[in-house]
């Protein structure tokens, strides 16, 4: 057991990282990320590592790319515009199956918007992105411990599938500090006879590549690529369920949003409502099973969520629209409170007795 | 007696370009580089999005494809966790001068240790002729059809006196194909390109001034004539920097 230390969320990604074996950091600034990138100009040099601040986000990204082509634990951070800037790189590293880690530490929007928390990235973050056929994994954590410990899984399972995965947190999850372990992370060794280091006169030239000219060729990769998310939505989907076998209404929250889901359950329960939770954890793979089968005798689910709401319409989806979805929310930068939470479930449960 | 071959740093792909384009010999001039100086298992080339977009087809050293003007930037991260690689990319105007400004300026401005093999034809090829950042005033293009008028297009970008303004990059220099002299001289320089890297000294950008017959609407033989008559006026050869010369080599 690792001592525990008081970190702010966005250190403890960066020291997460470094933990998980990453040596290369490429990043720009930009609120409410940027510890991040201080924290990894001050350790990397000392650690043998990289630390460069880039010209422009996309510049970022394409150094990802380029250290990810050479099989090379690395990651940059950003948050909502800036990753806005980097869904070109992002694509590139999917359509060339390499792996990398991107953080979004998300702000309201859209356009600058503002430097408060939000989440209003999760259509872009789940759905793709930047061009074509492809898809991240999407960690949400919900506390600073969460923060480090899915960043370190991030990486992992980036090296496992070979894609990009995005931590997906937000503002409040960067800033503020929480009592963190942070013990040294078993890295597993993966193959990497892929990857472009020269090929020492050894083997023919290695090519990172997502150019294919042949339309059959390039649906061939199409199709491998979502062999390979199905396989990830059967293995790698995560979330975490509170008081649901009772529920009548079921909240549905991941990140900031659950913790004040949390307590709302908590005090609905005290008030004699039968509320419970289910927190993704990847929102990509998305949780479905859990969601279908709270169907079956939940009269009722609530989105709570810090946008105008994007993950209502996957927890529709998941259960098939045979219950009333609702949403409550705050956006722009505002977060709702547990009693704003408390008032909808009330709404629901008079609504759908 | 074996009196000339094919350098073991291409492979046997037949390449895909026009008739009388100069690609091909600048592909040769980069591959006889990486052959006389040993250094073919330990390249890493970076192809931009352009005409040369399959050069990773061509080259026999590990490759990776960069999307449009981002090749300095795939290139210094290959660089950075590999510093004992050689990396080199080689990219077009539009590529290079145009959407790839920010990542070609950085790159320079940091001495990344790589090599840049910028080859300027004043037009996008591979998407049929429009006008490029290195187009002449007055060129007729796709996208400029009654010539480029400076006026509302602005002016060609002279890319190799641009970057020497700056006070980090180790070499830049501007040759031609057009010629046999010239080619001779541009081997030379994109030899020196890439032992600069070799020795650690940074960064190192070959301007080629470079044929597009099929996009300027001439033959080949008057492709190459227009090279002299118009493209190397415009953009004089020469070395624009070169630190070693000037007693500053790091």
């Amino acid at each position: 057991m690792s001592e525990k230390v008081l970190m702010k969320g966005n250190e403890a990604i960066a020291e997460a990282a470094i933990k998980a074996g990453c040596r290369f950091y490429f990043g720009y600034p930009i609120t409410p990320q940027t510890e991040i990138a201080a924290y990894m100009a001050k350790r990397m040099p000392k650690i043998g590592g990289t630390f460069l601040q880039a010209e422009s986000e996309v510049s970022a990204i394409n150094m990802v790319y380029g250290v990810a082509g050479a099989g090379y634990r690395v990651m940059t951070s950003s948050s909502s515009p800036g990753v806005s800037l980097k869904q070109e790189g992002i694509s590139y590293i999917a359509g060339a199956d390499l792996p990398a880690l991107i953080v979004n530490v998300q702000r309201g929007g859209p356009g600058l918007g503002g430097i408060q928390p939000s989440q209003s990235d999760y259509f872009q973050a789940t759905k793709g992105g930047g061009h074509g056929d492809y898809k991240l994994v999407v960690y949400a954590p919900a506390s600073v411990q969460e923060m480090a410990d899915y960043t370190i899984k991030a990486f992992d399972v980036a090296d496992k599938y070979r894609l990009p995965v995005m931590l997906l947190a937000d503002g409040t999850m960067g800033q503020m500090m929480e009592p963190v372990e942070l013990p040294d992370a078993e890295i597993k060794e993966y193959d990497k006879s892929w990857a472009v280091r020269g090929t020492q006169m050894k083997r023919e030239h290695n090519i990172i590549n997502s150019l294919y000219l042949n339309p059959e060729e390039l649906e061939r990769t199409n199709f491998e690529r979502f062999e390979k998310y199905a396989l990830i939505e059967k293995e790698e989907c995560l979330y975490e369920e509170y008081m649901v076998d009772d529920a009548d209404v079921v909240l549905v929250a991941f990140g900031i949003a659950s913790r004040i889901s949390k307590n709302a359950v908590n005090e609905a329960r005290k008030q004699g409502l039968k509320v419970g939770l289910i927190r993704p954890i990847t929102l990509w793979p998305f949780p479905v099973e859990p969601l279908k089968k709270a169907a079956e005798h939940a009269k009722g689910f609530i989105s709570v969520e810090l946008s105008m709401g994007q993950m209502i319409e996957d927890v529709r989806l998941a259960t098939e629209c045979k219950r009333p979805v609702a949403l409550c929310n705050r956006t722009g930068g505002m977060i709702p409170s547990p009693e704003q939470v408390l008032e909808s479930i009330k709404k629901m449960l008079s609504e759908v007795k | 007696m074996k009196v000339f071959s094919k350098p073991q740093s291409l492979t046997d792909a037949p390449l895909h370009y026009c008739p009388g384009c100069t690609h091909g010999i600048i592909h040769r001039l980069v591959a006889e580089a990486i052959d006389e100086l040993g250094i073919q298992g330990k390249t890493i080339g970076v192809a931009p999005v352009g005409c040369s977009v399959m050069a990773y087809n061509y080259f026999a050293v590990d490759m990776v494809e960069a999307a449009h003007g981002r090749a300095p930037a795939v290139a210094t991260g290959l660089k950075r966790c590999m510093p004992e690689n050689i990396i080199f990319t080689y990219q077009g105007d539009g590529d290079l001068a145009s959407i790839g400004m920010a990542e070609t300026v950085h790159a320079a401005t940091r001495n990344e240790n790589i090599t840049i093999i910028f080859v300027n034809n004043a037009i996008y090829g591979m998407t049929g002729g429009q006008m490029a950042p290195t187009s002449l005033p007055g060129q007729v293009t796709q996208t400029s059809p009654y010539g480029r008028d400076v006026k509302t297009a602005g002016y060609p970008i002279k890319v190799s006196e641009m970057l020497s303004q700056l006070d980090a990059p180790q070499y830049i220099e501007r040759v031609a194909v057009n010629n046999v002299k010239n080619v001779k001289n541009a081997k030379k320089a994109i030899l020196k390109a890439f032992k600069n890297q070799v020795e650690g000294k940074g960064f190192s950008l070959i301007e080629v001034v470079s044929t597009c017959p099929t996009n300027w609407g001439l033959t080949p033989e008057k492709a190459l004539q227009w090279v002299d008559e118009k493209m190397i006026p415009y953009y004089p050869l020469g070395v624009y920097k070169d630190k070693d010369a000037e007693g500053k080599g790091e």
